[in-house]
């Protein structure tokens, strides 16, 4: 059961850094793989905040959303908005091209080394609960999933921004008609999700660890859960990343001579059986 | 194979017509694009000069000639067929590893048999792997390329007795090619056996991209709704480029390995797949010399950049991505196509 529980937690970890990208890839259709280097970002934000300069990580967090969001609202203005209507391969590589400046950037600014990070005691040890060993932090970090989650699907199911997103992504022109700043939208929607990434990021250093490579080596992660979940579907994001990250966890546990082989596997044995995705429609 | 696709792109009230009437379509313009031209055997002759210019980098050499092989595969699947693939190491690992494996488990270290079966293992991996690659669009095939690509590369990592894992294949002795010429010590043996390779293979994609197979390939690229409603059937020729494609990287990895006389791990690795992509799209995706102008200009960057500074190697890599996108869509062949307009337009004229 701490398997699963373990498992549970690192796809609710994977589930924050990637829903931003469902958010991104899924509803405005551009294929970021440039994603994981807002994460990266929330990392080092969160790091050098606690480490260096001694903010309570409870508040180092939000900074850490913050500034990802920051960081992706500017690139979005400047450089991704030219490649809305461009073709895949454009997309791919043009974001490739952004991970591989990014890792050359983060290795030049803090080396190439892991990056550690202290936890605040409240988060630290566990306890166990009917017989079942549960880490405070990944308690922690399953709590803020849900919570981010929920959060989400109110936005964009029934709020007011969220009705303008849906119908600035379905028809931009008729959108756009209707007095919709399609433009304006889209930069606050990239935002968040780069603020969610950064977010995700922030949290994840202890679990995932944090060093320049981070966006290539997660990247594969990110986009099997949008894949698997369906583009655009928070709830198909969430089961995915949650099914990816006990696949995992148990799969690495029981039978480590494997690996990650299993969640490859997992991948492409969905995406024949539902080329769309979990919940996706396109 | 299908004498009526060619009809559909030339251009002209023909092409437009209900009733086949092969006889009044003009096929000179194609025809002539197939015939080679005069700058072509300049390129050729690069290798050569290259053999008497540079005896001591002829290692080096070697590896821009393997490269262009596998930037040549790229370009079958990508450029003409259309399939973008993050995964394409694949092939070229499956077939380093099967001329690694003939030679140091078997003991057949005869350089052309273990090409012969590289190729066929790669096209048999080209041939599982199509329907699955095929099935899904965008993002989704995107994915199942890269899902392709990370379980070879996790099951290579894992198979230890196999594969030697992390450590790398070793063990692989070879005997002289058709048993005359050796490996030598200056990798001079390696160096025309590769160019040799390169040309001959260079030489049957040439073929094929002007074939009217190569055509319906790229009409497909141009135009998706029309090629199906003309009767073609686009898995079949989408599976068949995806298989040749695969056919030629696993040749380029076997090549790798009996020039090396080893095998390591990241010849599966998703940088590779990355960087074969860059490789192509600096060159130009779409056109073969793309593919080995790109190979050339990439290698010769990546070994001086990295020799001053190879830190930063990976954000040049980045700014050249970036740079590409932005504002030479069509690589190094794409910015020299004005020219060569130019000079078509001065012979055309009377």
């Amino acid at each position: 059961m701490t398997v699963v529980f373990d498992g549970i937690a690192s796809g609710m970890l994977l589930f924050l850094i990637a829903v931003g990208l469902s958010v991104t890839l899924g509803l405005m259709n551009f294929v970021n793989l440039a994603h994981g280097v807002f994460a990266m970002l929330g990392g080092y934000v969160c790091v050098v905040a606690t480490g260096r300069y001694g903010v309570p990580f409870l508040l180092a967090v939000p900074l850490a959303a913050l500034a990802a969001a920051a960081a992706g609202a500017v690139l979005e203005r400047t450089l991704f908005r030219r490649l809305y209507g461009a073709t895949q391969l454009d997309q791919v590589l043009f974001t490739i091209g952004v991970v591989f400046v990014a890792m050359a950037a983060a290795r030049w600014g803090f080396g190439p080394q892991q990056q550690p990070i202290r936890l605040p005691s409240w988060l630290q040890g566990q306890v166990t609960i009917a017989g079942v060993d549960i880490g405070l932090y990944r308690a922690f970090l399953v709590v803020l999933g849900l919570l981010v989650a929920f959060g989400l699907h109110r936005t964009i199911g029934v709020t007011r921004f969220g009705a303008r997103l849906r119908a600035a992504v379905d028809k931009p022109a008729v959108a756009r008609g209707m007095g919709i700043d399609v433009d304006r939208v889209f930069v606050i929607t990239f935002a968040i999700g780069s603020g969610l990434a950064g977010l995700g990021g922030a949290v994840g250093v202890e679990l995932l660890g944090l060093d320049p490579s981070f966006p290539l080596r997660y990247l594969v992660y990110f986009l099997i859960v949008v894949a698997v979940g369906g583009s655009g579907s928070i709830g198909g994001s969430l089961l995915a990343a949650v099914l990816i990250g006990v696949c995992d966890v148990a799969g690495k546990y029981w039978v480590p001579q494997v690996g990650a082989f299993i969640i490859y596997t997992v991948m492409v044995v969905m995406l024949i059986v539902r080329p769309q995705g979990l919940f996706g429609t396109r | 194979m299908d004498s009526r696709s060619p009809d559909s792109l030339s251009p002209g009230p023909d092409a437009a017509a209900a009733t086949p009437a092969p006889a009044t379509v003009d096929l000179a313009p194609l025809r002539r694009a197939a015939r080679p031209r005069w700058p072509e055997l300049a390129v050729w002759l690069l290798p050569v000069a290259a053999w008497f210019l540079l005896p001591e980098d002829l290692a080096l050499l070697t590896q821009i000639a393997i490269m262009a092989i596998f930037a040549l595969s790229l370009d079958l699947v990508l450029g003409y067929a259309g399939i973008v693939t993050l995964g394409h190491a694949a092939f070229f690992g499956v077939g380093a590893y099967a001329a690694g494996l003939l030679a140091a488990k078997l003991g057949i270290g005869d350089p052309l048999l273990g090409l012969l079966f590289a190729a066929a293992v790669a096209a048999l991996a080209g041939l599982v792997t199509a329907p699955t690659v095929l099935r899904g669009t965008g993002l989704t095939r995107l994915m199942v390329t890269i899902g392709i690509g990370m379980m070879l590369f996790e099951a290579a990592n894992k198979a230890t007795d196999l594969t030697g894992g992390v450590d790398g294949l070793q063990g692989i002795e070879m005997t002289p090619i058709l048993g005359l010429w050796s490996f030598d010590l200056w990798g001079k043996t390696a160096y025309v056996y590769a160019v040799v390779v390169l040309l001959v293979l260079f030489l049957i994609a040439r073929r094929i991209v002007h074939s009217p197979f190569g055509l319906s390939l790229r009409a497909l690229h141009m135009n998706p709704a029309r090629m199906p409603a003309l009767g073609v059937s686009v898995d079949a020729r989408l599976a068949a480029a995806w298989v040749l494609g695969a056919t030629y990287a696993g040749i380029a990895g076997a090549l790798l390995t009996q020039t090396t006389q080893f095998v390591s791990i990241d010849v599966l690795g998703f940088e590779r797949s990355a960087e074969i992509l860059l490789i192509l799209v600096l060159g130009g995706a779409g056109r073969l010399y793309g593919a080995l102008i790109g190979t050339i200009v990439f290698v010769t960057l990546h070994h001086v950049l990295a020799g001053i500074d190879p830190e930063y190697w990976q954000m040049w890599i980045g700014l050249v991505l970036i740079g590409i996108v932005l504002f030479a869509r069509n690589g190094i062949m794409g910015a020299i196509d004005p020219f060569e307009r130019l000079l078509a337009r001065k012979k055309t004229e009377p």
